[in-house]
């Protein structure tokens, strides 16, 4: 095979490329290097240089497509520049972070290209074939809500992957990779243009990046609630997260949530205050790697599915928790 | 406005759901009910009908036992729906699923799609997307918040990685939902039973011309090679103890997990 592996990068709002897109970039590499491909990390942007510089650590090159200054902030036109890039060069693979961004990107990716997706991989690999598909990329999923692991594959060997934040560890490249531009046709207006923009108040951690990371649910009941979660969170040094129905009360918002049509997370500490982990929720968090939650109920679904669960009052436990920490501390 | 609702019916995630051997999901194990996140996007829909004037038209892509969850969509408040249901299509890709749902969408006259922001059984999240492009309609997503602006335009609010934007956007638009758009509303009684003599055309791939397109399960872009359960985690430690005693048995485990130093 004569073809390449791209990783898709995203860029965060420092314009530099988000860890998730390092971890997309370390995963190409690898299966181009196990499967004797050429790899590249693709970045779209009206001024991608730095973005470029950083990638270069991870890649073997990349490509850098730059876009016309009025389509800042828009994942529609760099996702769309991208897509022209690949339906030109035709890569086998492309790794894309799955994110909202990333997942529109995918999506854009499969039309114009007329390929496959296999969607939020935890684990990836290379198959040489003989397992019913031919060579390419096997992709990990947790399906079911984590009920089943299944291992996929393009029945062509060529796809879009969408690779779950935390499944690849970033790891830099022997060498720095290439940098090389690519022009492409300026793409038409697609009539869609921005009013105005409201930046968010920037929480302290980022739910996706924090090792440890502090839920509140239905049983934080309001104000009091989430302000004990803020605690907790501040205490342990973590960033707060919330159920579908925190967010839907009012007390958290949609930013912080984690579940289906929220956010996936991968923390070492998950901490659950008045969650009972609806399946929902649970498969945005289940692959934390230690979960400690504390309910009143002692027959809610994350019993099932944390190390230590206490059954109590969030109300009593949870100031008699952050009392002890600041005492440990000092 | 003539709206459009992109809707998937599928497993009741009730614990039931199992995948079949050859790794793709038993559709017969568990009832199929209208996909959550479509619900979102179908209550935006009714309002700005209610707000604006105008119709709802569901259309989605399903086994026939997916007409049930249908008639929840119908008892809200859409005037018809359009299922697609081919024996052709089990097993299909998401490619398969974008460019069938693209073909129904190239048969109705809309001003306005909206698709919810990814499905309780697949999960991808790419469909609407891929559907835009296939269509070369514009493409909103995350959105928060729909209103019409004046006749051939919406603004919508939307959330975006740095936080949100409102954009103006031209009909015809595909939009793409979050949660945000409001809690969808229970059908009424009146709703219920006005929903047993609503539409729902049934067609196939031959009604669509894709009789012979490299379209579902024959020629899906992705198949399954291996299934396992997942690694079993360790067994759960239970606290039962007052606040105080409970408290210190957390950040003892915590300090043992190296969470807290």
């Amino acid at each position: 095979m004569s073809g390449a592996v791209w990783a898709v990068a995203e860029l965060g709002a420092d314009g530099l490329p988000t860890r998730l897109s390092l971890e997309a970039a370390t995963a190409a590499r690898t299966l181009a290097a196990a499967a004797g491909l050429s790899s590249a990390a693709i970045v779209a942007g009206v001024d991608p240089d730095a973005a470029a510089g950083a990638l270069a650590l991870y890649a073997d090159r990349v490509i850098v497509v730059r876009l016309p200054p009025g389509s800042a902030g828009s994942n529609v036109a760099s996702a769309g520049a991208i897509a022209t890039a690949a339906v030109a060069d035709q890569p086998d693979v492309l790794v894309v972070g799955a994110t909202p961004d990333g997942r529109e990107a995918s999506g854009i990716l499969a039309a114009r290209l007329g390929r496959g997706v296999l969607g939020n991989a935890t684990g990836l690999s290379w198959g040489e074939g003989g397992d019913g598909a031919p060579a390419g990329p096997r992709v990990e999923m947790s399906v079911l809500g984590g009920r089943a692991l299944t291992s996929s594959a393009f029945a062509d060997g060529r796809g879009i992957i969408t690779l779950r934040p935390g499944a690849v560890t970033a790891a830099p490249a022997a060498a720095a990779g290439t940098i090389d531009d690519v022009t492409i046709p300026a793409p038409a207006s697609t009539g869609v243009h921005v009013l105005r923009r409201a930046d968010a108040a920037t929480r302290a951690a980022s739910i996706e990046e924090a090792p440890i990371v502090v839920a509140g649910g239905r049983g934080l009941g309001g104000p009091d609630g989430v302000a004990l979660l803020e605690e907790l969170a501040g205490a342990l040094g973590g960033a707060v997260a919330a159920t579908r129905a925190a967010v839907d009360a009012g007390w958290l918002p949609f930013s912080v949530q984690v579940g289906q049509t929220g956010k996936t997370i991968r923390p070492a500490v998950y901490v659950g205050i008045g969650v009972s982990g609806a399946i929902q929720h649970r498969v945005g968090m289940q692959d934390a790697q230690t979960i400690v939650a504390i309910n009143r109920d002692p027959d809610a679904p994350l019993a099932e599915h944390a190390d230590l669960y206490v059954v109590g009052d969030m109300f009593e436990v949870v100031p008699a928790i952050v009392a002890a920490l600041r005492a440990r501390a000092t | 406005m003539r709206i459009v609702v992109l809707v998937k019916p599928v497993p009741d995630a009730t614990g039931q759901e199992r995948l079949r051997s050859d790794g793709r999901l038993d559709r017969s194990a568990a009832p199929p009910v209208l996909n959550g996140a479509d619900e979102y996007t179908l209550e935006a829909a009714l309002r700005l009908v209610d707000a604006n004037g105008g119709e709802v038209t569901l259309v989605a892509m399903a086994p026939a036992e997916g007409r049930d969850a249908l008639r929840k969509g119908l008892a809200m408040g859409a005037a018809r729906a359009v299922l697609v249901t081919d024996d052709l299509l089990a097993g299909s890709c998401t490619l398969s699923t974008m460019q069938v749902l693209a073909a129904v969408l190239r048969t109705i006259e809309f001003d306005l799609v909206l698709a919810g922001a990814d499905s309780a059984d697949g999960g991808g999240g790419v469909v609407g997307a891929g559907i835009a492009t296939l269509l070369e309609l514009p493409l909103v997503s995350g959105a928060a918040a729909i209103d019409a602006a004046g006749e051939g335009a919406i603004h919508v609010r939307r959330i975006v990685g740095t936080g949100e934007e409102t954009v103006e956007a031209p009909l015809p638009v595909l939009v793409v939902g979050t949660q945000l758009l409001g809690e969808p509303r229970y059908p009424t009684l009146k709703g219920i039973m006005g929903a047993r003599a609503k539409e729902v055309a049934v067609r196939t791939l031959a009604d669509l011309g894709l009789a012979d397109a490299p379209i579902g399960g024959r020629s899906a872009t992705t198949l399954v090679v291996a299934q396992r359960p997942p690694a079993a985690r360790a067994a759960t430690r239970v606290v039962r103890e007052a606040p105080d005693v409970a408290a210190r048995e957390v950040v003892d485990f915590l300090v043992e997990r190296g969470a807290v130093r």
